[in-house]
């Protein structure tokens, strides 16, 4: 049987890992990015995601050498995210190592950009990243450009559509509930799991172990990432996992 | 020295990076006068299958393949696409022919009830049908990290080249094997301690000799 997936996030700041509180990138964590992933290679996740999120590109440069990095010793796959608006760019870090390439904004603005991605490297590698915020009518709505610019989608029903375009995967993220610590928001992630079927990601609020569990039995995701909490405990990802498993979830 | 075949059709960095971490000597090969040289053949790959046979036999690759890894018995490990490649032919976006090393066909996962979900991404344990000395010492036990949404569908006359299946609301061909050629639908290189230790199995077998 298929297992539920553990992962970690690492959210990069100009080369360095930053830690994202209501999508606020300020304290950086580890000045260099391949310490964590030596220790999460040794703590037995599943993957690992990285996203870029730098106000500019000025730096750009400094994530793909941590993108570059990651790749030569992270023998679980990686997917890279942020600042992806074009084909070449994904194309490029593919090269760098990258196994998956998450795109969000440009998938928005310009829709078609799912389908260019997954005609050229396959549904698999197309991961649709989708960051949420509640609106004042009570809706989920899906927010671009690091989650400042509200869109008018529902989304749930972006989702989907991301699906039909050619998405293999959903990343999605509350921005509610992102380093506010109560757990992730399980109302959204049934939404969008009912909505699409493709696997889910659930991200956002982790504070505890249970909150984990409680994605995937009560969510229904696929698999569970989570960023801030890793940071702070020596072999996190493997108490998580212990914990997943005496909750009976299945894992690796 | 092993030859990674390099046609285009995604990242070898993690091929290479894998066996550099298992002190095994790789090189990169574009030009397929080069298999000549190499004592064993990993032919990685994601992406559709369409494009990949069509970049693999544009640069030259399938005759020379046919020759080294059929009639010359060289070792070869195809991952991903380059097991669903040994198939006669595939059903992605249209119909493609294959190497037809092997008979079968390749099909999109079709399983049985909505709660699994296509692509089947994710790490999924294997039933070992055949006990192949690549599956021996597995360091976490054979569980390995799947990604795609067509599987090769091998025909009865051939089911005796399965060497691994794995369940995804459907049965899934997870491993071939006959003689010297080999077949995974997983990603040793993204299969952490498990994953090395198929690829030191792999190697083993193809410097034995």
């Amino acid at each position: 049987m298929l297992k539920k997936r553990l992962i970690p996030v690492l959210v990069i700041r100009d080369g360095a890992v930053v830690q994202s509180i209501g999508f606020q990138h300020t304290n950086v964590i580890h000045w260099k990015p391949v310490t964590a992933v030596d220790f999460f290679n040794k703590w037995a996740v599943d993957e690992i995601i990285v996203v870029d999120v730098a106000r500019n590109q000025d730096q750009r440069d400094k994530f793909y050498t941590v993108v570059d990095g990651f790749s030569r010793k992270c023998f679980v796959p990686l997917t890279v995210g942020g600042w992806v608006t074009s084909t070449d760019e994904m194309r490029k870090l593919l090269r760098l190592g990258a196994d998956k390439v998450a795109i969000n904004t440009e998938a928005v603005r310009r829709p078609e950009f799912i389908t260019e991605c997954a005609t050229i490297f396959g549904n698999q590698c197309v991961v649709v990243s989708i960051d949420s915020k509640r609106n004042e009518q009570g809706v989920e709505e899906v927010c671009i450009d690091r989650g400042r610019e509200p869109t008018g989608l529902e989304t749930a029903k972006w989702a989907r559509e991301a699906q039909e375009r050619g998405a293999g995967e959903i990343f999605l993220n509350s921005i509610d509930h992102d380093g506010c610590r109560k757990g992730y928001n399980l109302d959204l992630i049934r939404k969008v799991v009912e909505a699409v079927d493709i696997p889910v990601i659930a991200m956002g609020g982790v504070q505890t172990w249970e909150h984990l569990v409680e994605g995937i039995i009560k969510g229904g995701a696929d698999a569970v990432a989570a960023a801030n909490i890793f940071h702070y405990t020596e072999h996190s990802t493997k108490k998580a996992k212990a914990y997943m498993r005496q909750a009976g979830i299945d894992v690796r | 020295m092993i030859g990674i075949v390099d046609y285009g059709m995604g990242n070898l960095r993690s091929v290479e990076s894998a066996f550099e971490a298992i002190d095994q000597k790789t090189t990169v090969i574009r030009d397929p006068r080069e298999l000549a040289e190499v004592q064993a053949i990993i032919l990685p790959g994601v992406g559709a299958f369409g494009d990949g046979m069509r970049n693999l036999r544009e640069s030259g690759f399938v005759e020379i393949l046919n020759e080294e890894v059929l009639e010359k018995e060289k070792p070869y490990l195809g991952i991903c696409l380059g097991l669903q490649f040994l198939a006669e032919k595939s059903l992605e976006q249209g119909e493609h022919d294959g190497l037809g090393w092997i008979t079968g066909t390749v099909r999109r996962i079709d399983p049985e009830s909505a709660q699994y979900r296509v692509p089947h991404i994710g790490w999924n344990d294997l039933r070992i049908e055949i006990e192949e000395p690549i599956f021996k010492n597995l360091e976490d036990g054979p569980i390995f990290y799947f990604v795609h949404s067509y599987y090769m569908d091998v025909s009865p006359e051939d089911s005796s080249v399965i060497a691994a299946t794995c369940w995804h609301g459907q049965k899934i061909v997870a491993a071939v094997q006959r003689g010297n050629i080999y077949g995974v639908q997983f990603h040793p290189e993204k299969s952490q301690r498990s994953g090395l230790c198929l690829l030191r199995n792999f190697v083993d077998q193809a410097l034995k000799d």
